[in-house]
Parts: C-alpha cells; structure tokens; sequence
C-alpha cells in the first residue's frame, strides 16, 4: 500500500479517537459543572489542559464559562480539536484514501461528517448537550463496528488500529498527567467528598466507572484507579492495554512485510515499563514523572512509525 | 406531453410512446407519482451518503455537489445501439490512426487533405510525442463520444473526448441506484448491464502495457486530488479495479521505472491511467511549474518504460478544429465514409466562413477551439445582445479561436416533475476503451440532461442533470 494511504489512515483513526475521547472529557466536566458550580472553573481548565486547548481558549475568552467552553470543544472553528474540526480533517483523510476502504467504511464516515455537521450547525444549549455528546459516541461505534465488521485484517487495518490505540494512550496519559495528585497516597484525605468527586469524574472520563466498581465493588481508592488506569490489562483504555495492542500490531505488520522495523523495538520497551513492575513501585519512583515519559515515548513511537513505513518522504 | 419543436425518445412525435419505452411506460402508468417522488429523494439521500459529488471550479472546498439525478431512464433499442456502436468504432479507429500519423511521417498534410496550419499552429499538437508510438499504437486508451440525436435515423457526434474524458462513475452509479430504488422493474425489462466497466478497463489497460512487462501488470490511476472536480470518479475507478490512487507526490522514477511510494518501498508501475492533464505530467519535460508531475517521467515513457492511458498529446485528436475535418480524416485512414454524422461546422479562421457566422450570430452556437465544460460559449438563440456583441468582438480579434455551428434540436426525454412526465433535452457520452486488438464500448453509457424547461445546456456546472441510460437486450 502507499505510504500516503498508512499515513491517511493512521491519522485518519486518531482523529476519531480523539473526538471520542473529547466528548467523554466533556462529558465529565458537564457533570461536576452541574453538580458542583464551585468546582466548575477548576474541572474546565484541566479539561481544556487536558485536550490541550486551554491557552488558544484563553486568547478568545476571558472566563471558563460553561457554554463557552462547550462551544469551544464542540463547534470553534479556529480550535483545530474541536470535534467539528476533527471530524472534518478525519472525513477529508477518508475521502483522499477512499480506494483503501469498505464502501461501508466510506459511507459511515460520511454520513458521522453529515449528521454531526447537521448537528452542530448551531450552539449546543446545555440542555442537549447530553444527547449531542451520546450521538458523538454513537457514530464512532458505528465507525468502530463497520471497521470491524468489513475490513481486511491486513496492513490497512493495522495502521487504522495504531491510529486508534496511539491516540487512545495519549489521552488516558494526558487525563492521568492533569490529574496525577488527586492520586498521590501522601495528599489524599480519604474519604472527603471532593475527592470522590474527582475520582469518579477520572473514571467517568474513560468510561471505566461500571467496570471499576464491578471489580472493587464500590471501593473508590486512588491507588487502584491508578493501578485500573495505567496497568490493568483487561482495561480497554489502559496504558498497558493500549501498548499490548500496539506491540500486536507492529508484530502483524512485521510479519506480512518480512521485515522487522525499529517502531516494534520501541513499543516493547514502553509495554515492558507497564508489564514489569507494580504500581506501588511507580508511585514511589514518581507517578508523574513515569506518566511524562509515557508520553514522550509514545509520541517518539508515532515519529519511528512515520518513518519506518514512508508516510511521507 | 410532446412538445412539437423536438423530437421526443418515449413519445417520439405523436402522443403514444415509442416501441423501446413499451415496458418502461407501462410500469410508469400503474406507479402513483408520490411514491416516485419519494424514491427520488430516497436516491439523493443515498448519493449523498456514499458521497458521490463533484467539485465546482472556483468554488471554495465546502462546495461538494450533487449531480441532479432523474428517475426515468433514457432508453436505447439494440437496433440503434449497434448502429452507434458501428460508427463510433470506425470513429475511434481513424483517430488513432490519425494520431499515429501526425505524430510520425503526416502523410494526412502531404496528402492535403487537412491544412498543415491545423496540425503545426495547433496548441494541441505535442512535438515531444513525435516518433513515439506506444504499446499497439493506441494512443486513446479511453474515449468518450458526445452524440445527441434530432430525430428517429438522426444521430450527430457533437464532441470527442480524447484526453481525460469523465462521467464514467455516474453511468455505473447511477445504474446501480435505479436497481436499488426499482428493482422490479429489471426483472420486467431486459438492460443490458454496463458494471463490467472497471473490469473491461483494467483487461484493456493490461493489454496495453509496455512490451517488456511480464506478470500481471500493475495499474495506477494518477490523480490531481481531491480538489479535483472529478475526484470521486478516480477513487472509485482506482478503487474498482484494485489499482492504487496516486498523486504526483507518491510517483518518481527510480532504475528508469516510474515507482511509487509504498510502505515497503518504491514499486515500479507499468501502466498509468492518469486523469491530470499533459501540461502536469512532468515539469522537466512539460510545464516547468507544475507541482503535479513527476520529474522524467515522460523520459520512462519514451523508453517504453511506462504506458500512459491516455497518451501526451491526444489533444490534437478533438480539438474542434480537427473535430470539423473528422469526415475526412476517417475517409483517408478507413477508406470508408463516416456512419456517423458530424455537426456542420463553420472554422471561423477561413474568411469566408467567419462572414457568415458574424451575419447569423443570434442562429448559431459558437464555441471555443479548445474549450470544454460548456464554458466560453455563446448560444445564440438565447443570448443577450450584450452578449452577442461582446462575442462578435472576440471573433474579429482572434478568429481562429473559435469555431461555429447550427442550433440543433437536441432530443428530448421526459424527466419526472411535480406535474408528472415532461420532455427536457439530452445528449449522451458514449465511453469507448481501445486496445491493440479490441476496442469496447460499454451499452449505454452517460445521458446528460438540460433540467431546465428548453434549456439545451446539460453541462453539470451549469444546471445539468443525469439518467440511467438502457440499452435493451435484442
């Protein structure tokens, strides 16, 4: 295939995602704003650090206003994270690599363009928010169902997937780096209700608060949300989850291809920091310093899959 | 329901409807026009979703449109399609073979039968292509014919299209949408099915690969990208024929091959259909600007290296100057005398000719020599007087440019309104694909319809629509 075609399709993937992972964020955020108007202003600006968006939110507003941060996230045009531009860019990747598609991936890509253009045409007014966020979400599970659905299990696939799970790890890392001392041991006052608060919303912002209680049946501690959130391998969102999918990945490719690239190399080593200690162990080395690196690395990964497949030169 | 000034193909010109439309107009009669109405948005909600869309020129990228489609087919007996079939072969044959001789020894000049000023003045002409002759001497691998038709035995080639033709896609999707809205009626009238398209052209484009091509050759479409207003139809013939898309970016010539980018490398390409224009295949050996082309590409190709479909330089072939001397040149290359009518043309660069275009500007349909699309012309009939007058200033400046003819009664055929059946003008584009030893017309191929009342313009650009087009089973 053309290294254009991965290119368009990885990129394509981590748009989708990234929209996802968008309306989840505001999701969390809507909920605290409603339920805790104190805690408003706080939960917007690590929201908007979080997609990080929060400096270009600042040079067009003065305050974290609830509807104005909506608008910003959803519909701002000037916001290239903002889910109308994601889903723009995503759409335009989709129709320059049409040829590499199901005519049933195509179509549902369009028609996700279609009704969420339709959709947000105008301001969100905070009482449909809810429905504007589930049909979000909704038309990714249908993208992600149609991909699963009709597509090859080749190189095309695979590339559309490390889109998706490079993407997916950004997030949960960035979600986990904003918030990293809400799940510090040393400054938890266990049991206030602020900080439950907090925890559940970082659940909620990876849809992880009905498998989290399901295993811990209702005990919401830090520690164990950091242990669901970076090294719980049945965690669809996990970092570890996340890198044991990017390293099957890579391998599939190397084995069509015949040819072992450096890329695999890298994500073993980040998969390995994830597979070879506990999580007590990363709290005393540094919660947050781990989750930076996590980060620095897998952008560095995406960099060494750009080049070791000619995605553009 | 006919309108007297036109031939009508469902009514012909009496009130009852011709033979072909027998079936067709039968079903239609028992059908409530509601539920057709609602089958029409049903299909405009379905081209929209799969995202069939041309770009306008000039218009900013948020302008995806729609081409308008009608629901009733434009239907063609087998008798007459064979009849188009038999004369627009002989068509297709002459003009490689006329190319081949313009771009070798112009016996067709020495012969005088056309004026070397048509071929040495021409902008069209392509003196890089001189003494290259390509796999089989096919230098138009696709062709569209322009035909309309005027009355029952009258049918003229309004235009050929030698270069880059487009439209093929409607015709397949357009076919594709009517079995989906109406499949009743296939099992009711016997179409001759035209979704062998893409595999006939990936066979006929194999079939022109460079000699030295073993295996199975690999096919690419070269795009300009999805800015172009025909980027739908290269991703979708790309995609049909299991070829991959390319842009000039993803293109350079590597070991004296034309290779393309791939996640494992550059792999050599034997056959390219390119959809970009000559002036953007290659800025070394064309125009130097270009950002589209691929440096040394045509160098491959002289060499036999690459095909390209179509080849540089077709241009010469339909441009509408040469297209007024098509009676001759298919009498000089096939001996015989063309089946196929051209439409008198007047070349407003002989004196005589330009006179009498400028005494009957407000009768006759002048047009660009090079133009296309339908832009830079001027009807006469239903043009300004403004605008005539600003025509006949172009004319007297730079005559050459321009050629003229009569205001012909294009056919009609009815398209569906709220009123019911009513007649609007057609033409029809016939795609021919040509190989060493085939050449293969598609039954059908792409009716174009002026949707406003007595318009004759069916250009899509400028309010033209579409329908599926039938050949019936003999």
């Amino acid at each position: 295939m053309l290294g254009k075609t991965a290119d368009g399709l990885f990129w394509m993937f981590r748009y989708l995602e990234r929209n996802e992972n968008t309306a989840r964020l505001l999701d969390a955020g809507f909920r605290i704003a409603l339920t805790r108007a104190a805690a408003a202003e706080n939960e917007w600006a690590s929201v908007l650090t979080t997609v990080g968006v929060k400096q270009a939110f600042l040079e067009k507003y003065e305050r974290m206003e609830t509807a104005h941060v909506i608008d910003f996230l959803l519909r701002e045009q000037a916001n290239p994270s903002s889910v109308m531009s994601v889903i723009q860019t995503a759409r335009g990747n989709a129709r320059r690599l049409r040829t590499a598609l199901t005519r049933e991936l195509w179509s549902a890509t369009n028609e996700c363009w279609l009704t969420l253009r339709e959709l947000l045409a105008r301001p969100v007014r905070e009482r449909e928010l809810p429905f504007v966020l589930s049909t979000i979400q909704q038309q990714n599970a249908l993208l992600g169902g149609t991909l699963h659905g009709t597509m090859m299990r080749n190189d095309i696939f695979n590339f559309a997937r490390l889109g998706t799970f490079l993407e997916r790890a950004d997030n949960t890392a960035r979600i986990l780096d904003v918030k990293y001392y809400l799940l510090l041991p040393s400054v938890s006052l266990v049991g206030s209700s602020l900080d439950n608060v907090q925890w559940e919303t970082i659940l909620r912002s990876v849809s992880a608060q009905r498998s989290y209680h399901r295993l811990h049946k209702g005990d919401v501690r830090p520690r164990e949300i950091a242990n669901f959130l970076m090294l719980d391998l049945r965690m669809p969102r996990s970092l570890a989850f996340c890198y044991s999918k990017i390293v099957d990945n890579l391998t599939y490719l190397a084995k069509d291809y015949g040819l072992r690239q450096s890329s695999i190399d890298q994500a073993e080593t980040v998969f390995a920091r994830l597979t070879d200690r506990s999580i007590d162990e990363i709290f005393e080395s540094g919660l947050h310093e781990f989750i930076q690196d996590y980060i620095r690395d897998n952008n560095a990964l995406g960099r060494q899959i750009e080049k070791d497949y000619r995605f553009y030169g | 329901m006919t309108d007297f000034m036109h031939f009508d193909e469902m009514f012909g010109t009496g009130d009852t409807h011709r033979e072909s439309y027998r079936d067709y107009h039968h079903w239609f009669e028992s059908q409530d026009t509601a539920w057709l109405h609602r089958k029409s948005d049903e299909a405009e909600t379905v081209f929209r979703r799969i995202g069939i869309t041309f770009s306008v020129y000039g218009e900013e990228e948020a302008s995806e449109r729609l081409i308008p489609f009608d629901v009733v087919p434009r239907i063609i007996s087998s008798r007459e399609w064979s009849r188009l079939v038999r004369g627009i072969r002989q068509r297709v044959q002459a003009m490689n073979a006329f190319l081949y001789d313009v771009y070798h020894r112009q016996e067709i000049i020495r012969a005088g039968r056309v004026p070397v000023a048509l071929i040495a003045d021409n902008e069209a002409f392509l003196p890089q292509m001189i003494g290259v002759s390509p796999p089989g001497n096919v230098y138009t691998h696709i062709v569209g014919v322009d035909i309309i038709r005027t009355g029952e035995n009258e049918f003229y080639v309004l235009e050929d299209n030698a270069r880059t033709p487009s439209g093929v896609s409607y015709m397949l999707e357009n076919r594709e949408i009517m079995i989906q809205m109406f499949p009743e009626l296939f099992a009711r009238v016997n179409v001759q099915a035209v979704g062998n398209y893409p595999k006939n052209l990936q066979r006929s484009l194999g079939n022109c690969a460079p000699r030295s091509c073993e295996g199975t050759p690999v096919i690419a479409v070269l795009t300009p990208g999805i800015y172009n207003s025909a980027y739908f139809e290269h991703a979708f013939l790309a995609a049909q024929m299991g070829a991959e898309l390319v842009e000039g970016h993803d293109l350079r010539v590597v070991d004296g091959r034309v290779a393309m980018r791939t996640t494992q490398g550059y792999a050599p390409i034997d056959v390219i259909y390119r959809r970009v224009d000559d002036d953007y295949l290659d800025p070394l050996n064309f125009n130097p600007q270009s950002l589209l082309g691929v440096p040394g590409m045509f160098d491959v190709y002289r060499a036999g290296g690459v095909t390209i479909a179509n080849s540089p330089g077709t241009g010469i072939a339909d441009d509408k100057a040469v297209y007024s001397y098509m009676p001759d040149i298919i009498q000089f290359y096939t001996g015989e005398k063309a089946l196929l009518k051209n439409v008198p043309t007047w070349r407003c660069c002989e004196p005589d000719a330009l006179r009498y275009v400028l005494d009957h500007l407000s009768e006759l349909v002048v047009k660009e020599v090079h133009g296309s699309g339908g832009y830079g012309m001027l009807i006469g009939p239903t043009a300004s007087n403004e605008e005539r007058v600003a025509f006949r200033n172009k004319l007297e400046a730079t005559p050459s440019k321009y050629i003229a003819q009569p205001t012909l009664s294009l056919s009609t055929t009815p398209i569906l309104t709220k009123n019911g059946l009513d007649p609007r003008h057609v033409d029809l584009r016939v795609f021919v694909l040509v190989a060493p030893e085939e050449i293969h017309m598609t039954p059908g191929g792409l009716t174009r319809v002026a949707l406003n009342k007595g318009s004759l313009v069916v250009n899509s650009s400028q309010g033209g629509g579409t329908k599926d087009t039938w050949v019936l089973e003999e």
